[in-house]
């Protein structure tokens, strides 16, 4: 390849890890082998508040092949402290332990665990326990909290609360010829990877762990076990190489991390402990939320006030929190705005961050209750957004690095042919099914988290990149290597990514869409810096055709590095590297958030959603037959990876929209549909057509590589299109997730 | 595999993959936790245990099965294939290249039991369009949303099939 050839930026390569997940060769965390490997089992409560009072545990002990039981009463000795048990991403309270005394706070809560020489006898023997409860009275229902809903008194780390009020919204409100005021509520949800969480703990016998584990931090998860059994860092490996799903359940430390190192210290052996599809349930959620906005307008659709109240529920030990209103004082440019977030205790696990947290259920009510004010103005729900959009952000006063919105609601409307869709609703139908097109706005934070890598170029003038990140199907193992491939000019075969490991260099959890920036960047920077020796070490040497050179004009490509001016003259890395007497350079590289940058400045990705459903006039059966997706997501590293996570995102916000719901029997506090056959996630027949498409949009303050992240956004705006596009195809306004049959054939018939 | 004492073992042979495998199983093993446990098959994945996912389809004799919901000792005499046997000799199956080439697939958990699927589908011969194919391809999930990449991907290796099929006709 001749200079200047290769670009592997911006490039919709193949997945570097394609062929290992196509072959099953991607070990996940239960894949891993381990001489004489126990298994365990974790048992679960039967209530949801209340205390043990005795267990029965003959029967299971009896049982051939199982090897020890551990309860409350038996457990090992943990960390006393609170904080000891509080991971990166705890939020504010006392962090559920297993184990930890006869307590119940929630249904499924793990009792016990039952450790076996084979999967068979620990989950046989789970059946077998006996237990006895005093049962306290609980509340799962959110509805009935709410008249006791708080505002939480501690902070969420990294979570800004509601800003302050700007101008006088309840005055505005009575003031304005055009308003409406609705209630909203999306049910919880649940995560459910399709890998269910599972840990490998290799007991290494050296006094050494080695530890693999489904979550989206390995260093994270790694500081949770050295800080809760006391070890030494350097004793505890953490490994997730590849991870099958998470979507934000993986952020924290789950039970069977927990389980598998107690019983591998314990026992000294190695052992693994899987989470059941059941059990899944029983971790953290997408809390359950109620919301109230009311939007009040002038004549010409320009917003007059703008107020949210919502309520999200928690658990009776944690005050989890999410970003939910805020949304809606900076989606749009208005002068008179109140918001407020409230909590209410559960008899629940606590929730946990699920792909968008906060944004995800507060701008579907916010985007559902615009396009009811754009009816009630006769202005098109896509004019209204139009009209009323925010060149800056209102609630920080903040300018944004970038904001290409305006270009994807017209490239988005373009792509859908929105110019032909009838204003009225119910206007469109094909034999008995009524079509409908709806629009969402959407919009999702662009973080840039602090990140070290490490790169390394070796004498063979092979690369290798690495930093503790982790590839949830996000694509991080392609994007790392693309960047350093680009940044010394070689085919990507000769990089070599490492992730998933947490002796590597420092790195955030997966999440929050700022992996792709943050450890990006990082890798950028690491290659930065060993270009910069190479050329050191090249500039020394006797008769260094670069002697006269500075760093600016050089370039380093094809395992050369030479002049830009003048290819020819240059050195081979081999010959650098020979003549330095080194076999491989390994730099650092570290990026941070630029603090005085955001005084001024603040970064999101944007979206316009376009969703068209045909309703069954008679049965109420939708189906979401197109979605075109436009997003300013900054630079695209790779348009391939960049659309797969979009869509998956818009598939999760149909699933939102039309499927995804935990229904609990309040009598029991317990999840009655724990199973993928009725908690139904979008399944290859619900998914029709989607497009995707990236407005341009250059960024130079976001992050050093100008990305953004895209984990989040195709889903933030994707209920609210579908659930407009409801309403435009029937006229009936639901206005409770998921919109399910019952709800569509229910409501009152449009007059 | 540990081996705990008085448990009453079956005998079965399996040819898993082109090999022929005598093994000794307690009845209540499943043929995924077979594969996956004692075997260190482990491309073949568990999402749910219950028949409700198909993170866990194999070939049985030709046929798309998921391994969760079959006792191994019920198939004794089966040929398996798992996604460790589609490709041949290093080459990869048509459908292994479709999905790399149209990344239908994120996290990859999913990808052998909807390649194995795929498989079973196409030697089933009667889908015929892109909405069959998403009709018969409803029993794998995907939570990473990858259905529109899969269809794709099914579609890229099925059309030219049909079309050749047609011709031959
Ligand atoms: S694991 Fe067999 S269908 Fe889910
Ligand atoms: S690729 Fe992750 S579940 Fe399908």
């Amino acid at each position: 390849m001749s200079v200047g050839e290769i670009t592997h930026i911006g490039r919709p390569t193949n997945r570097v890890d394609g062929r290992l997940k196509v072959t099953g060769q991607a070990h996940y965390a239960a894949e891993y082998p381990a001489d004489d490997l126990l298994y365990g089992y974790i048992v679960g409560s039967t209530i949801a508040a209340g205390r043990i009072a005795a267990m029965h545990l003959d029967a299971a002990r009896q049982f051939p092949g199982v090897v020890e039981i551990f309860t409350h009463e038996n457990r090992s000795k943990a960390a006393w402290l609170d904080r000891s048990w509080r991971d990166e991403v705890a939020p504010p309270g006392h962090p559920f332990r297993p184990l930890h005394s006869d307590r119940i706070l929630f249904d499924g809560q793990p009792v016990a665990l039952i450790v076996a020489e084979t999967f068979e006898a620990a989950r046989d023997a789970g059946s077998l326990i006996r237990i006895a409860y005093d049962v306290d009275a609980h509340c799962t229902e959110l509805e009935a909290k709410r008249a006791e809903a708080y505002v939480p008194p501690e902070q969420r780390s990294g979570i800004p609360p509601p800003p302050d009020p700007r101008g006088d919204a309840e005055q505005a409100f009575q003031d304005a010829p055009v308003k409406i005021s609705r209630d909203y509520r999306v049910n919880a949800e649940h995560h459910n990877p399709m890998e269910m969480f599972a840990t490998t703990c290799v007991f290494e016998g050296d006094g050494k762990l080695t530890i693999y584990d489904k979550t989206q931090g390995s260093q994270n998860a790694q500081g949770y076990v050295t800080s809760v059994f006391g070890l030494r860092s350097k004793d505890v490996r953490l490994v997730n190489h590849y991870v099958g799903g998470a979507f934000g359940a993986g952020l924290r430390p789950q039970h069977q991390l927990f389980f598998a190192v107690m019983a591998s210290l314990e026992l000294q052996r190695s052992v693994r402990v899987s989470l059941t599809r059941a059990q899944m349930f029983h971790i953290g959620y997408r809390p359950d939320s109620y919301h109230t906005v009311s939007l009040a307008a002038d004549r010409d659709g320009r917003l007059q006030s703008i107020m949210h109240d919502a309520v999200a529920s928690t658990s009776h030990y944690e005050d989890y929190q999410e970003a939910v209103v805020n949304w809606s004082g900076m989606m749009y440019h208005c002068d008179n705005v109140k918001l407020t977030y409230q909590l209410a205790k559960l008899d629940t696990a606590t929730p946990c961050d699920m792909r968008a947290p906060g944004a995800a259920i507060g701008v579907t009510a916010l985007e559902c209750a615009l396009d009811e004010l754009s009816y009630e103005l006769g202005i098109g729900p896509l004019e209204i957004r139009r009209i009323n959009f925010a060149s800056k952000d209102e609630n920080t006063k903040k300018q944004f690095t970038s904001k290409a919105l305006l270009e994807c609601y017209s490239e988005g409307a373009a792509a859908f042919g929105w110019e032909k869709r009838s204003p009225k609703p119910r206007a469109m139908r094909e034999g008995r099914e009524l079509i409908g097109w709806g629009v969402s706005t959407g919009m999702w934070d662009a973080f840039l988290q602090k990140a070290q890598a490490t790169a390394t170029l070796k004498v063979d003038g092979t690369l290798e990149v690495a930093t503790a990140a982790s590839d949830i199907g996000t694509g991080t193992w392609t994007i790392l290597t693309q960047i350093g491939a680009e940044a010394f000019g070689l085919p990507l075969e000769d990089v070599q990514a490492r992730i998933g490991d947490s002796t590597l260099p420092m790195s955030p959890v997966e999440g929050g869409s700022w992996t792709a920036a943050s450890n990006g960047s990082a890798v950028q920077a690491a290659c930065d810096a060993v270009k910069h020796s190479l050329f050191k070490q090249a500039r020394k040497m006797a008769n260094s055709p670069l002697a006269d050179a500075s760093f600016e004009d050089v370039e380093v490509r094809d395992q050369r590095i030479f002049r830009k001016d003048d290819p020819a003259r240059g050195l081979s890395v081999f010959e650098v590297m020979h003549a330095a007497e080194l076999k491989e350079i390994t730099e650092q590289g570290k990026v941070s958030p630029n603090l005085r940058q955001m005084l001024k400045y603040t970064s999101y990705t944007h979206s316009a959603v376009f969703a068209e459903v045909r309703v069954d006039e008679y049965l109420g059966v939708v189906r979401v037959t197109r979605v075109v997706c436009a997003a300013a997501a900054g630079k695209i590293l790779n348009p391939k990876t960049a659309r797969s996570q979009i869509l998956g995102g818009v598939v999760m916000g149909i699933g939102m929209a039309l499927h995804e719901e935990a229904m609990t029997d309040h009598r029991l506090g317990k999840i009655m549909n724990a199973n993928l056959g009725e908690y139904h996630v979008p399944a290859h027949a619900d998914i029709e057509d989607i497009e995707v498409i990236f407005v341009d949009e250059k960024d130079d303050k976001v992050s050093p590589l100008g990305v953004k992240g895209l984990g989040e956004i195709g889903i933030v705006g994707t209920a609210s299109a579908v659930a407009n596009a409801i309403f435009h195809a029937t006229g009936v306004r639901v206005r409770d997730f998921p919109i399910t049959i019952d709800k569509i054939l229910n409501a009152p018939r449009p007059s | 595999m540990n081996q705990i004492p008085h448990y009453p073992q079956i005998s079965i042979s399996l040819t898993i993959n082109g090999t022929l495998h005598e093994l000794k199983v307690e009845p209540w093993v499943t043929l995924l936790d077979l594969l996956r446990e004692r075997l260190l098959l482990t491309g073949t994945k568990k999402g749910c245990d219950q028949g409700q996912c198909g993170a866990c389809t194999v070939l049985v004799d030709g046929k798309r099965v998921n391994s969760c919901l079959a006792l191994a000792v019920s198939r004794d005499g089966a040929e398996i294939t798992t996604i460790e046997g589609l490709a041949q000799n290093g080459e990869l199956h048509p459908l292994q290249v479709a999905f790399i080439g149209r990344d239908a697939f994120q996290c990859g958990y999913c990808t052998p039991g909807q390649i194995c699927s795929a498989a079973g589908l196409l030697a089933e011969g009667h889908t015929r369009s892109r909405a069959e194919i998403r009709e018969h391809m409803s029993g794998n999930l995907c939570r990473c949303g990858a259905y529109t990449n899969i269809a794709d991907a099914v579609e890229d290796v099925l059309m030219p099939r049909i079309a050749a099929k047609e011709a031959a006709e």
